[in-house]
């Protein structure tokens, strides 16, 4: 909230003021009425392997973190130069592969990379769109807003951000109207109409769309059934489909329906039986051969992964470059590949100062941040890198903003960062005037993962004047 | 709509009803076992009897008292008929279909549920009236939620075919359960007790004062019988369930414009108990008569999953 000079930043000058007269006893019942809510909605998600505790809600913090109309306009343009160059990424690499035979990627890390699906080389999405639905991660430092990292595959926490904003209108209306804060439901509006623009060719009258869901146990399922009713469509799961004829169909009270977009939100991994994973439940047999016979769109495409992972992440100012002939306006994190002799070197010798992360994992899970480490676990993370330097990139602990936040009884300035999501149609990428923010509610904390007790804000987008 | 949604649906709101059902048998045990008599755990075996899970309390070696059947309907999580059991795949099956649903709808779902939670938290100190008088609250307010605000289509006629079927369900079993006690006209009419027992089996199925009302007289048990087998007027009877039953497969049918074998067996087993009078159920035997029903009833339900495949 404030400056390098200590100094509250103009952005939060009014909050500020607010935040010196509302009591603080009203402040934090107001926070209880707004989890009671979260809870009697089922606004819930899953942790993976806590037995007991299957039904959480992410904490949510009453104060929202701003962004002025500046800040958000060049991040705004920032992702869409990111998505726009990471889409025609994919493009290449599942066609003509420039970008490799220039050799500014080293082959292997795409071609070899557990997330390439050579399917996709005989495919092309319509309107050449693969990652329909993107996540940028950034975090606000001294200097402005730095890319963590991108999610490309099936992106979540969109509900999050339109059920937070649904909060606050109606815990602090005046308050949201006195800053002109930007409606961010155009959201589901974007996506609807992209769902729209990429049915396949041929589609006579309305397309068919559905959301495809692993099921109601999935950590996202409030996600999956708030966007299917928000967009009017059916939440499916894999049992409901099936193809024949090379088109895919759903098992209705009135006989089989024909779809036409899937927006899936499951693995690629557990797309089709056929292609990919043999014991899959959760996909439909059959339906990567009607996407391939253009039959069937699907939402993002497959083979998206291998742009988001944290080892092609490095290289994602190179991708800019190359397709866009800019400099990339958005800033990545610097990066240390161990995969280069140099940059291990240096992992290993400040290792204590890095955040280290497996190049395949996510979520928060499987990494290091130095600074908070025991020196057990140092050691531990040493040896990993030592024994797997390709698996493991490195990145500076970074002064990371703070945004005051209700801790019991007082308000104390926690870290934050920012999710901004996009819907990218043929004809442009659309970026929410919002997104998730998420907040470490440890003190000193800079893991902001809902899985490992973070929680979330509403995003403040101010408009104009 | 989606098979598997009309599925869930249609179970939600058998779960739904069987939990209130449950709850009801329960409210009629307690207040069966403060008359006096020779054995005081009676009321608690036609419970678990009516509940229809008796082979499973069996099985489990247990002697029916008022802890035993309290804590096995209320609470048990192994017992698929228990209230807990209920609400919990009838939350299950919600979240399936939450968007089929109004938020309140939902919202008094969910909220049943977290109570049940909080009770099972609470452990040892479960005040087990209190409990069923919070659950008939909750179901009302489901109930009440789906009557007021969910739009007349597919859902609203999967969850009500659920309800009315298992709620026809309910009915036949308590019934069968003290058909010996349910004499027919002329025969020696029981006791003090027996009057007690009827009483509560209009309880559970809260039909007392409208059993004033329709015969303005004291309880006789063929007219208990007639009132709850063939009373089109009283929502609990199996005459009501399977007008509407048939009704609403009737809504369905000029949606979809198919007529399957659920509708010719709806409209059968409806127009059957509007041409049937008491005396003929008695000259041919009143356990013979609900046995056959509850296999027609079930049969219905099948046949409904086939239609629709689901």
């Amino acid at each position: 909230m404030t400056g390098e000079d200590g100094a509250v930043r103009p952005a939060y000058e009014r909050l500020d003021a607010w935040l010196r007269e509302i009591p603080v006893d009203e402040l934090e019942r107001r926070h209880a009425a707004a989890e009671i809510a979260f809870r009697r909605l089922g606004i819930t998600f899953a942790v993976y392997g806590e037995e007991s505790a299957d039904e959480k809600i992410i904490p949510f913090d009453v104060l929202p973190r701003i962004v002025t109309s500046d800040e958000f306009a060049g991040l705004e343009a920032g992702v869409i130069q990111r998505i726009e160059a990471l889409n025609q990424f994919l493009a290449d690499i599942y066609g003509p592969q420039e970008i490799l035979k220039a050799g500014i990627i080293p082959d292997e890390l795409v071609l070899a990379n557990s997330q390439y699906q050579p399917a996709m080389t005989r495919i092309r999405p319509p309107g050449g769109i693969y990652s329909h639905i993107s996540g940028i991660d950034m975090v606000r430092t001294a200097e402005g807003f730095f890319v963590l990292e991108d999610n490309l595959r099936t992106p979540s926490g969109v509900a999050y951000m339109l059920e937070n904003r649904e909060a606050m209108l109606r815990l602090f209306p005046k308050l949201l109207r006195e800053h002109r804060v930007r409606p961010v439901d155009t959201y589901i509006d974007h996506l609807q109409d992209m769902m729209r623009e990429v049915a396949p060719r041929g589609v006579r009258g309305d397309p068919l769309g559905v959301v495809l869901t692993p099921g109601s146990l999935n950590s996202a399922y409030y996600e999956h059934s708030f966007l299917a009713d928000r967009l009017g469509v059916e939440l499916v799961e894999g049992g409901d489909l099936f193809a024949s004829g090379r088109c895919i169909y759903m098992r209705t009270t009135e006989g089989p329906e024909r779809v036409d977009v899937i927006y899936r939100r499951i693995d690629d991994d557990y797309l089709d039986p056929l292609e990919f994973r043999p014991d899959s439940i959760l996909g439909v047999a059959g339906l990567m051969d009607a996407y391939e016979a253009g039959n069937v769109t699907i939402v993002n495409a497959p083979g998206t992964g291998v742009a988001d992972d944290k080892a092609i992440y490095s290289y994602v100012p190179d991708i800019v470059k190359f397709y866009s002939g800019k400099d990339a306006s958005l800033q990545n994190v610097e990066t240390w590949r161990c995969r280069e002799p140099d940059s291990l070197k240096y992992v290993l010798e400040n290792i204590g100062e890095l955040v280290v992360k497996r190049v395949d994992a996510s979520g928060g899970y499987g990494m290091l941040i130095g600074p908070a480490a025991t020196q057990a676990e140092i050691e531990e993370f040493r040896s990993r890198v030592k024994a797997d330097p390709d698996g493991y990139i490195a990145q500076p602990t970074l002064a990371l903003s703070t945004c005051p936040t209700v801790i019991g009884k007082n308000i104390a300035e926690r870290h934050v960062d920012l999710r901004a999501f996009a819907v990218s149609s043929p004809d442009a990428v659309r970026v929410v005037p919002g997104g998730l923010t998420r907040v470490a509610l440890k003190d000193g904390s800079l893991v902001v993962n809902s899985s490992q007790g973070g929680g979330t804000k509403d995003s403040w987008v101010l408009s104009d004047a | 709509m989606l098979s598997r949604a009309a599925a869930a649906l249609f179970w939600l709101g058998r779960h739904v009803e069987r939990a209130d059902f449950t709850a009801r048998l329960m409210d009629a045990a307690y207040r069966f076992e403060a008359l006096p008599q020779h054995d005081p755990n009676s009321g608690w075996k036609s419970a678990v009897r009516s509940s229809g899970s008796g082979p499973l309390f069996d099985e489990r070696g247990l002697t029916a008292n008022h802890d035993t059947v309290s804590e096995f309907l209320a609470l048990d999580a192994g017992n698929p008929s228990s209230i807990r059991s209920c609400i919990d795949k009838a939350r299950f099956d919600a979240r399936i279909v939450r968007a089929s649903l109004t938020s309140e709808a939902f919202e008094t779902l969910n909220q049943c549920w977290m109570e049940m939670q909080d009770w099972l938290r609470r452990g040892e100190s479960v005040d087990m009236q209190t409990l069923i008088e919070r659950i008939k609250l909750e179901v009302r307010n489901f109930e009440g939620a789906i009557w007021r605000t969910l739009m007349r289509g597919e859902n609203f006629w999967f969850i009500r075919l659920g309800t009315v079927i298992e709620r026809a369900d309910n009915t036949a079993r308590l019934l069968d359960v003290k058909y010996h006690t349910l004499l027919p006209e002329g025969e020696d009419v029981g006791g003090a007790l027996d009057q007690a027992q009827w009483t509560a089996v209009l309880r559970s199925v809260s039909a007392v004062t409208a059993y004033r009302h329709a015969y303005r007289q004291t309880l006789k048990p063929w007219l208990i019988a007639d009132l709850l087998i063939l009373r089109e007027d009283i929502p609990r009877s199996l005459a009501h369930c399977m007008d509407v039953a048939s009704e609403y497969m009737q809504d369905l049918r000029a949606r979809h414009g198919r007529v399957g074998p659920a509708d010719r067996l709806a409209r059968k087993l409806s127009d059957r108990l509007g041409h049937l009078d008491i005396d003929t159920i008695y000259k041919d035997g009143l356990h013979e008569f609900l046995q056959t029903f509850i296999a027609e009833n079930n049969r219905l339900s099948r046949e409904i999953g086939r239609q629709f495949s689901f």
